[in-house]
């Protein structure tokens, strides 16, 4: 790579700009069981590492079968004694006050998703942390509304969710399970990523001051055993689970023939389209959103970049060009765009497919932007002359990785795009009305951005097709997965 | 009249609109209250089933991008044709074991869910879908979309309303489907496949298979080109056989409660959406 000619207004470097505020993080943290914070029955704490340095960050307790069951009986107590007797309204009032309160601490929540993922700041104080609020507002309002939202039927709440979610959005993901699930009644085990269990303890610290009834959330950090627990857990009515597609079939396959009900948010590997007839600059915008967010930790990535032919080369120097100006580095500096990888094994994985890629004959191409030494770092990286076969295009590879295909007519590419066992999200870019619509209704996924991408909102309901899994969360659609109907 | 010999009918298999006996050429024969023969019925193969899901597949995108009015239309035509035909279904129905009373209220309400699900075609659309109120300049909506390629496993009670019952809700939305009907009481839902064929039914838009599921029920809940399974058995062993082997494609398992077909609780548009996606589409609003 050559370096970019200094009058380049591109080349321009910038000062750091690192956030500053303390985010409070403990040293230890322990289970958070029946609105009190306690020691893990087995004694085990978990070392966690900040993933941009690789030092010890801190330590967390490992919930074990006696820490499950315990916060399982917790949250069936709190669910018959007080919260499916307590008036919707009230219940609404509570998660108002979650959401006040989580409001108040949003820099420091900021910080500290930022530490414990690798997530830079920009994303973590823009996204993350306001989008988690808005979901406890947004299910706040429907608590008792729930009369009005189910014509010719009354919903009733199913009693004890567990919950298990991922590393990428750790706050985020808590917020998407739990907000929904108080509002319609239930009470809550909910089980956090192994790696970034951080900031959702803090939001216990922000549940237990909102004075929220004791054993109506409950936090059991852990790994995969305890996840295992909770969902083999004779005591839980409804398993939510946001993770891998394999994971997921594993639970469908546990839960089969134990009548508890469950959604399930899987893998991904969303086709994004470009359009000859798209605006070019806005597209290529678009594709660098739809794939580093996040340093592709998103399970909705654009990780798959159909363009049209006869643009091909322009989106692909226009890409590359946008590329070399993407500041990689301290998650914490504010000019930061793409941060650390998660965790060394998630690297490892990353590593493993780019390498695939170029044994199966596709063309790697990454800038030579500076990589800090210590940490889990990857460069963006993009693939050309990729065929549908090839591993890379086939499979979730979870990291800022984009495949390159192109394209000749639109039935080509819808049929590129739907050739996939997943199904949850995708990209058009077009400036034309009809075709966005044309094409939007053909792709088999559950989220489609046109001329956008990554966006999310509380009131929009998110979920997949296929392998993707099932059920909504968001919106109107995201409250059925939490109740029973029962017609009138 | 007394002296013509009756003509007794074939009961075949319905796949792709067309009536092929099994391809393995087995068939059993299904006995009435008295144990006396009635009829000799198709013993579906595996394979039969996985043609039946060709089929499908392949009338599925046409059969999604007709309108919602067209639909509702060809399940009315349905209702007409039902009732044009209800003598005999009363008779089939006698035949396998239901009283005259039972028989007539049978048909009549078989006849009043196809009107009933038919209005509901270009409706539930309306009634599920939401345009999202989000905080930034796009415009987001959410619709209904058909999963695909539906596998039901009809009630075995009843033969007629039930099957009926749950195959309007699939097909009314864009699914689909591929049913294996009652085993005791098939009779009724090959005559209703006639009724399919003689409607306005594109091909492959409904499959029916007759058999048996100790032998299928592992096939079809495992088969990786379905995209849901609705089960009306009520044999707990059977759903966990399904709900294991629906986990090899994350297939969508509807078990409807166990209950009367001609209870109101059967008209839910709920059970409409059981076989529906949910699609959101976002777009930015600017200039």
């Amino acid at each position: 790579m050559t370096a970019t000619a200094p009058s380049d207004p591109l080349a321009w470097t910038y000062a750091p700009a690192p956030e500053k505020v303390d985010p409070g993080i403990r040293e230890r943290y322990d289970l958070f069981i029946g609105g009190r914070f306690a020691r893990p029955s087995e004694g085990l704490y978990r070392k966690l590492v900040n993933p941009s340095t690789a030092t010890i960050l801190c330590e967390v307790a490992e919930a074990g079968v006696a820490d499950v069951d315990h916060a399982v009986k917790a949250a069936r107590r709190a669910y018959v004694k007080i919260w499916s007797k307590m008036p919707p309204r009230e219940r609404g009032k509570y998660l108002f006050r979650i959401a006040r309160l989580f409001q108040e601490r949003a820099r420091e929540m900021a910080v500290a998703e930022s530490i414990n993922g690798g997530k830079p700041i920009r994303e973590s104080r823009d996204i993350d942390i306001p989008l988690s609020v808005a979901h406890f507002f947004y299910y706040a309002g429907w608590a008792d509304k729930l009369d009005y939202a189910f014509p010719g039927a009354r919903a009733r709440a199913l009693g004890v969710c567990g919950q298990i979610i991922p590393w990428n959005f750790p706050l985020l993901m808590a917020a998407w399970k739990i907000a929904p699930a108080l509002a319609t009644g239930n009470t809550v085990v909910l089980k956090p990523a192994e790696t970034t269990p951080v900031t959702v303890l803090k939001l216990a610290e922000i549940i237990r001051d909102a004075d929220l009834p004791p054993g109506v959330v409950n936090i059991v950090p852990g790994g995969r055993p305890t996840g295992q627990r909770l969902v083999e857990h004779p005591g839980v009515d409804k398993i939510a689970f946001t993770g891998s597609t394999a994971a997921g079939k594993w639970i469908m396959k546990t839960l089969a023939g134990t009548g508890k009900k469950y959604t399930l948010e899987l893998g991904g590997k969303a086709a994004n389209i470009i359009f000859e007839d798209a605006a070019i600059d806005q597209a290529v915008e678009g594709i660098i959103n739809a794939i580093f967010f996040n340093q592709g930790h998103v399970c909705c990535a654009g990780s798959r970049l159909l363009v049209q032919e006869g643009i091909a080369e322009t989106v692909i120097d226009k890409l590359k060009k946008r590329i070399e100006t993407l500041i990689l580095g301290d998650p914490l500096d504010k000019n930061t765009d793409i941060g650390a990888i998660n965790s060394a094994e998630q690297l490892d994985k990353i590593k493993k497919y780019i390498q695939v890629g170029g044994e199966e004959g596709a063309e790697m191409w990454q800038p030579d932007c500076p990589v800090p030494e210590k940490g889990y770092w990857c460069r963006p990286t993009l693939f050309t002359n990729v065929s549908q076969s090839h591993r890379i295009a086939q499979e979730e590879i979870f990291g800022p990785v984009l495949t390159i295909q192109t394209f000749r007519t639109p039935e080509e590419a819808i049929d590129k795009a739907n050739n996939t066992p997943y199904g949850l999200s995708g990209g058009v870019w077009t400036d034309k009305g009809a075709k966005i619509f044309k094409v939007t209704r053909q792709m088999r996924a559950g989220v489609i951005w046109a001329n956008t991408f990554n966006k999310f909102d509380p009131s929009s309901p998110f979920g997949g097709y296929k392998e993707s899994g099932m059920g909504r969360e968001g919106g109107w659609h995201g409250l059925l997965p939490y109740v029973e109907l029962e017609t009138l | 009249m007394n002296d013509r010999i009756p003509v007794l009918k074939t009961y075949k298999l319905f796949i792709n609109g067309e009536f092929p006996r099994s391809e393995s050429g087995r068939t059993y024969t299904v006995k009435d209250s008295r144990g006396r023969a009635i009829a000799n019925i198709c013993q579906s193969s595996r394979k039969d089933f996985r043609n039946s899901v060709v089929a499908a597949r392949a009338a599925q995108p046409g059969w999604a991008k007709r309108s919602g009015y067209n639909r509702g239309q060809i399940l009315y035509r349905l209702g007409e044709l039902v009732e044009g035909r209800r003598e005999q279904f009363i008779s089939e129905l006698r035949q396998q074991g239901s009283s005259v009373t039972e028989a007539r209220k049978e048909v009549n309400l078989t006849i009043d869910r196809l009107v009933y699900f038919a209005g509901w075609a270009d409706k539930f659309q309306q009634l599920f879908s939401t345009v999202n109120p989000v905080g930034s300049p796009h415009f987001v909506f959410s619709v209904p979309e058909p999963a695909g390629v539906v596998a039901l496993i009809a009630p075995e009670r009843s033969g007629l309303l039930g099957l009926v019952s749950l195959l309007s809700p699939i097909i009314l939305g864009g699914n689909t489907v591929v049913a294996l009907v009652s085993e005791k009481r098939p009779m009724s839902a090959i005559t209703f496949s006639e009724v399919l064929s003689a409607g306005d039914v594109p091909p492959g838009v409904v499959n029916l298979l007759t058999g048996f599921r100790s032998e299928l029920l592992e096939q079809i809940s495992g088969h990786m080109d379905v995209n849901a399974i609705v089960y009306a058995g009520e044999k707990p062993e059977e759903l966990v056989l399904i709900q294991q082997q629906a986990s090899l494609n994350v297939k969508r398992v509807i078990s409807p409660k166990a209950g009367s077909w001609t209870s109101e609780h059967a008209l839910s548009p709920y059970l409409i959406m059981e076989t529906q996606e949910v699609k959101t589409t976002w777009h930015p609003i600017g200039l």
